[in-house]
């Protein structure tokens, strides 16, 4: 702060000026636009402007929130239908991690990979990947399979570019001092590309816990089953719509936690890279 | 004028030769830049050895050819007797950047060529010697610190102690403290000499400043570009150990002005 205290009979010519918004604490902005969100919900449906059936009010939603909470808390048949689709949404995370991971590491380290690997790999990520989902429930089935693979499939690609664009990442003077140390290729890729890249292999990890959530209830969506997604599918078509919205806020607190689990990771795992959560933070 | 000129290293028989290089020459395929054109040099064993020339004049070519990082199209590298066909245990080699890796601690980065080489066991051992070395180069008490929470001087030092780790009979020095502020240059420099005596080392150093080359150096190469080649060596007979205060005497300016000389008339051709 520029502000001088002991100016002796002078006027301070220059103060810093604090925007009004760095001075507000973020809990209390992002309650101003929770409210906001609200209030203007509340209105739009209060004064009768949309039908109900298109948009419930903020209370009709909260007493189906509380509904479909307690359900979930007493073992309701919905927690059956939410722990179907977290074991999706885990093995689909597994599984596109297990192959992401490979495949990255042979499209980032050998030439074979970049050179033949890569161009496919290019080619199937520009598809609309949720198009293969009615294949995988030919392939799979109605049960949960067909979901995990087509998570899997959503959320591979990321974790496969970010994996190999972290490999990459390394500098000249780091693989040329891993050269003068005579260190073979195995420890080049464990000791220095891998922590060297592990900064982008979590942010493909980040948008691949986004994509596995958007696979597994896209799954459920196109090929049944007994999940959350299939709840949600019915609640839609019985036009009950409190209990979409209050279905979708349970699922994103899923995909929150599954995301919060990967930022967790990193921080514990690349606590040497401070990640800036935002521009305007000092 | 104090400057002995000589094409090639005279009989000077101040050490045994360390490193002979025999008419090097060194063309990328990649774009057919002919970087080296018939370098020959002797380092003696013992000696600190700069090279100096412009922007691109093959310096760090040498260097890498040097250190067994590329090899030479044409020419012969000989070390310690056995020809240089690859990284070799005895070369020490420093680049501008400190490049430590931010997930080890300043001692552990010290004792990675250790664990490279001879695994972690061995690394854990070579701890003390670690501790040791960052108590030369006045790193005491931040052993345990990461690179980041370091000032780029505290981080070339460290650099400076892996070097060191495995005792290398020669070190290749890329620039090494060019991205400090003088001050700390200066210092970095002396330590640099004292290191190089006790440890009997021999130093190979590129640099762009004059003053660095003539301070440090037994020998100056001066190189002249396109094709890279050396233009002269310039003997520096300035007593040792030599001294910051040694860089106002006559002699000194007169050797700084001899080289100025050559590396500007390199640059008319
Ligand atoms: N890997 C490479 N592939 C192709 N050409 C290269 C390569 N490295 C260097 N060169 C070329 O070789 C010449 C010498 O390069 P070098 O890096 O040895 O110069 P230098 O003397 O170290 O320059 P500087 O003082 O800027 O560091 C330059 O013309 C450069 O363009
Ligand atoms: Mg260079």
């Amino acid at each position: 702060m520029n502000r001088s205290d002991d100016n002796d009979g002078q006027d301070t010519v220059w103060v810093q000026e604090v925007a009004f918004i760095d001075s507000v604490p973020r809990w209390a902005a992002m309650s101003f636009v929770f409210l906001v969100f609200i209030g203007t919900w509340q209105l739009v449906t209060g004064l009768g402007l949309v039908s109900p059936i298109i948009l419930p009010t903020p209370w009709e939603t909260l007493e189906d929130m509380i509904f479909v909470g307690q359900n979930l808390l007493t073992g309701g048949y919905m927690l059956g239908a939410l722990w179907i689709t977290i074991k999706e949404v885990i093995y689909g995370f597994a599984l596109a991690i297990a192959i992401g991971f490979s495949l990255g590491v042979l499209v980032g380290e050998t030439a074979f990979g970049e050179k033949a690997v890569m161009p496919y790999l290019v080619a199937i990520d520009t598809m609309p990947k949720v198009a293969f989902a009615p294949l995988f429930v030919a392939w799979l089935g109605f049960d949960i399979d067909s979901k995990v693979a087509l998570a899997a499939f959503i959320a591979t690609f990321p974790i496969v570019v970010g994996t190999a664009a972290g490999l990459h990442s390394a500098d000249e003077n780091a693989r040329m001092l891993f050269k003068t140390m005579g260190a073979s290729r195995w420890q080049t890729l464990i000791k220095m590309k891998l922590p060297t890249g592990l900064p982008q292999i979590f942010t493909g990890l980040k948008i691949g816990a986004v994509g596995v959530m958007a696979g597994a209830i896209t799954g459920e969506f196109l090929g049944g089953g007994r999940g959350f997604g299939e709840l949600i599918r019915v609640a839609a078509s019985q036009l009950n719509t409190p209990r979409v919205f209050s279905l979708i806020l349970y699922l994103s607190l899923v995909g929150l936690a599954l995301y919060a689990l990967v930022t967790w990771t990193q921080r514990k795992v690349v606590f040497w890279h401070k990640e800036r959560v935002g521009a305007h933070d000092a | 004028m104090s400057a002995t000129l000589a094409q090639e290293v005279s009989g000077t028989p101040s050490g045994v030769p360390v490193y002979e290089l025999t008419r090097v020459s060194k063309t990328y395929a990649r774009n057919l830049v002919v970087a080296l054109d018939d370098v020959s040099l002797t380092l003696r064993k013992g000696s600190f050895t700069s090279v100096i020339g412009s922007s691109g004049c093959g310096k760090s070519t040498l260097l890498k050819i040097m250190a067994g990082l590329i090899p030479p199209t044409k020419g012969r590298v000989i070390l310690q007797g056995r020809p240089v066909t690859g990284p070799r245990r005895d070369i020490g080699m420093m680049f501008q950047q400190a490049t430590l890796f931010p997930w080890k601690t300043a001692v552990q980065n010290i004792v990675l060529p250790i664990e490279i080489r001879d695994g972690k066991a061995a690394a854990k051992a070579a701890l003390e010697k670690a501790h040791e070395l960052m108590d030369i180069v006045g790193l005491k008490g931040f052993e345990n610190v990461y690179p980041n929470e370091l000032s780029g001087g505290m981080a070339q030092r460290t650099s400076i102690c892996r070097m060191l780790i495995t005792e290398p009979a020669v070190l290749l020095l890329d620039e090494p403290f060019s991205a400090l502020d003088e001050l700390s240059r200066d210092m970095m420099n002396m330590e640099l000499q004292r290191i190089c005596r006790e440890q009997d080392a021999t130093a190979f150093l590129v640099t762009h400043s004059i003053q660095e080359a003539v301070i440090l150096s037994d020998e100056v190469v001066v190189m002249k570009p396109r094709p890279g080649r050396i233009a002269e060596i310039v003997k520096v007979d300035l007593p040792r150990p030599r001294t910051l205060h040694m860089m106002t005497t006559p002699e000194f300016g007169d050797i700084v002005d001899y080289i100025r000389s050559l590396l500007d008339k390199g640059e008319d051709m």
